[in-house]
């Protein structure tokens, strides 16, 4: 019973948020109801008892990628919304995208249910008492087995900061006589 | 913990959500938060069918997903900035440069 | 009874402690925030040889009461082209940040709102770097200069120095191999040592990570007055400014316990496993009958009759409290709340001590300009945090598995973590001395 208002709770929240995002015109606005709608994931995660990935989501997304974007929309705001003539289509094109893959899923969900042993509804899931503890088992797995991926994720992350500080630096020199 | 059907269809309508959002946005820094979205649909994903099969691998993969966003979104930003620093706009209708 | 109504008897029963708890935390931290803004005060007159706050009350002690009545009664202003949804937001994210936090932490062996949490100490960091998201937002909405380069300016600073406190924390965190608060504090009573004697650079590192963290002197460029007006509470008055100072002062609680839980061993009292010194389990009540004595000394020496007997009631109810602690050695059924009572008393005491420091640390250091602050973050805690962790890791290896004595191999590492510092603080010291004479031998500006 908990559970279930939980779920609604931050399910609700984070629909709820995703869909004030994307139509929000104020770009600082849209940041906001992101932020919402990644502690709602996060709730989310927390649910499904992935207390890691919960901590995990907050700090690097929620405390780290969403005050970069916040940054960088202050950096380039621009103060007048410019009303120009502009492709009106897209949100035809756009409404017919998400109609597709909509139905796509949906299909793809209900005809699971035919297939024997399978589908939606998956026994055998671990009752939440007996799991075992989260940040051990994701820290035994991550060094043993994930270990490669592990180490390559870091060097990503070093060559994407090298790349970053390299593109967003100031490259006027000032000649001094 | 519910069916997995509500999971489902939660991370299919943030999905969803986030594709519109990239489709129909100017503003390239909203396209590329729509991007976080879709991201984070798919982790969501990830970590339900993780607690279903009782396997780590799921959250593992999360944890990679999210470690991997923060790198994209990093040199996205970069980008944009650099951008913004020679043509002084963001938004996707007046990045043409490459019209024919 | 419907199901529902069941339902919500069933759940206020099962988690009516996190409950009462988490309103607790709610409704008297600010108010304790409050009185550490007192204290704050009262400390900063004492070393400057003055009285501080005497007027309000006896010896000042309802000034936060009035301080908090003047805030609430003040005009809310909200500036003209300010964004309003972000304006209201800011502040709130601020203090909501810090107060969520407090709730995983454990205030001694049996408080702790929320059961002990798989990932507790990670969970506290993040969720306290969630304030300066309100930090920056309010500088952004308040459409001012001085708000937004102090916004900007003050998470610049946080995010550096959080680099540098979360791998202290890591050192720490290697030492106790658990994120859950209360085992690493039982690896400190089973280990008999606070983690501060075993990694006193990390210890030594986070000091130094939380100040800045917590935008306290002398790294408070971002809101000292002669700088920015007040950085990015400037255009906040009234509540909403009381909101993020309340919050600023809870999240120097907040990081106060990390610290304590962390490196100074929590809710234990020195030297928790050495027998002989059992009698130190009665110095929280000598602490406070001694504090009556000493109420009771000064009561004859006030100028004013309703401070003389303000000492007389602040006497007895030291010695009442003091009563309730050595009540269980003589009711013997009552001695299952002397590990709580007391675990409670140190952690307190512990904590008022490390924010004593940081107090006492404002009042005495001149404020770091900016780049000499961003300087001392990058090139010199963070390299060094990363050092430490590194020598930690060898450590812990030398002894699992080249079976050297625990002391001897984290003694070396920490004289090469010493060394590594003094090289990091030379350098530097040898980069302003080169700066400052190049900017010498060039023009004179008197010439000619």
């Amino acid at each position: 019973m908990l559970d279930s208002i939980l779920f609604y709770f931050f399910a609700g929240v984070a629909v709820l948020s995703a869909a004030l995002m994307v139509t929000r015109r104020n770009a600082i606005h849209s940041a906001v109801f992101l932020i919402t709608a990644l502690m709602a994931t996060a709730g989310i995660f927390l649910q499904l008892r992935a207390e890691f990935l919960f901590v995990a989501q907050i700090i690097i997304y929620v405390g780290g990628i969403m005050v970069l974007f916040i940054f960088v929309i202050m950096l380039v705001r621009l103060d007048v919304a410019i009303h120009q003539i502009r492709f009106r289509m897209q949100k035809w094109v756009a409404g017919l995208v998400a109609l597709a893959l909509a139905l796509e899923v949906t299909v793809i969900l209900l005809l699971a249910r035919r297939l024997p042993g399978q589908g939606l509804l998956i026994q055998g899931s671990a009752p939440a008492d007996k799991l075992p503890p989260n940040s051990e088992e994701l820290a035994k797995s991550l060094f043993s087995s994930y270990l490669l991926p592990f180490e390559i994720a870091s060097v990503l992350l070093l060559v994407a900061m090298v790349g970053a500080v390299v593109m967003a630096k100031n490259k006027k020199r000032t000649n001094e006589s | 913990m519910m069916s997995p059907a509500h999971y489902l269809f939660l991370s299919l309508a943030l999905f969803l959500i986030g594709c519109i959002g990239v489709i129909t946005r100017r503003n390239v820094i909203v396209v590329l938060m729509s991007i976080e979205l879709i991201l984070n649909a798919v982790n969501i994903n990830l970590v339900l069918f993780s607690r279903i099969f009782g396997d780590v691998a799921g959250q593992v993969f999360a944890l990679f997903i999210i470690a991997d966003a923060a790198a994209e979104a990093a040199v996205g930003l970069g980008i944009i900035i650099a951008f913004f620093r020679n043509r002084e706009t963001v938004l996707a209708d007046e990045m043409d440069l490459l019209k024919w | 009874m419907s199901p529902t109504t069941h339902a919500i008897l069933n759940f206020v029963v099962t988690w009516w402690v996190e409950l009462v708890c988490g309103v607790v935390i709610v409704a008297v931290v600010p108010l304790i925030a409050g009185y550490v803004v007192l204290v704050e005060r009262k400390l900063m007159a004492d070393m400057q040889a003055r009285l501080g706050p005497m007027r309000v009350g006896p010896h000042g002690l309802l000034q936060p009461i009035a301080d908090a009545v003047k805030l609430l009664i003040k005009e809310d202003i909200v500036p003209d082209n300010a964004d309003a949804l972000i304006f209201w937001f800011a502040p709130v994210v601020s203090m909501t940040a810090a107060l969520t936090s407090m709730g995983a932490l454990a205030f001694g062996p049996a408080f702790q709102v929320a059961r002990d949490i798989n990932v507790g100490i990670l969970f506290v960091i993040g969720v306290s770097s969630l304030g300066f998201l309100g930090i920056i937002l309010g500088g952004w909405a308040s459409n001012s200069h001085y708000s937004i380069i102090g916004a900007i300016r003050s998470t610049a600073q946080l995010v550096s120095y959080e680099t540098a406190g979360g791998l202290a924390i890591v050192c720490a965190l290697l030492l106790s191999g658990t994120l859950k608060i209360r085992a690493i504090v039982d690896v400190q009573q089973h280990d008999g040592v606070w983690f501060v004697f075993l990694a006193p650079v990390a210890f030594f590192t986070y000091l130094v990570a939380s100040i800045a963290e917590t935008n306290r002197a002398p790294f408070d460029l971002p809101e000292a007055e002669s700088e920015l007006v007040a950085g990015y509470m400037t255009e906040y008055s009234g509540f909403r400014w009381a909101l993020y100072f309340l919050g600023e002062y809870s999240n120097m609680i907040v990081v106060a316990s990390v610290a304590t839980t962390l490196f100074l061993g929590g809710w234990l009292r020195p030297f928790p496993n050495v027998h002989w010194l059992n009698w130190l389990d009665f110095l929280p009540a000598l602490l406070i009958v001694l504090v009556g004595v000493y109420c009771i000394h000064r009561a004859g020496k006030q100028p004013v009759p309703v401070q003389t007997w303000f000492m007389w009631a602040v006497a007895l109810a030291c010695f009442a409290v003091a009563a309730i602690f050595i009540a269980p050695w003589i009711f013997a059924p009552l001695k299952f709340i002397v590990p709580g009572l007391n675990g409670a008393f140190w952690f307190l005491l512990k904590v008022s001590a490390y924010i004593y420091i940081f107090m006492w640390l404002r009042f005495t250091l001149p404020r770091y300009r900016f780049d000499q602050l961003m300087h001392l973050g990058w090139y010199i805690l963070i390299p060094l945090a990363i050092v430490n962790v590194f020598a930690v890791g060898v450590a812990m290896l030398l002894e699992s598995e080249f079976g050297w004595n625990r002391w001897l191999a984290l003694i070396v590492t920490t004289v090469f973590t010493l060394a590594v510092a003094f090289f990091l603080v030379y350098s530097h010291d040898k980069r302003t001395a080169a700066a400052s004479s190049a900017t010498v031998d060039t023009t004179d500006s008197y010439a000619g």
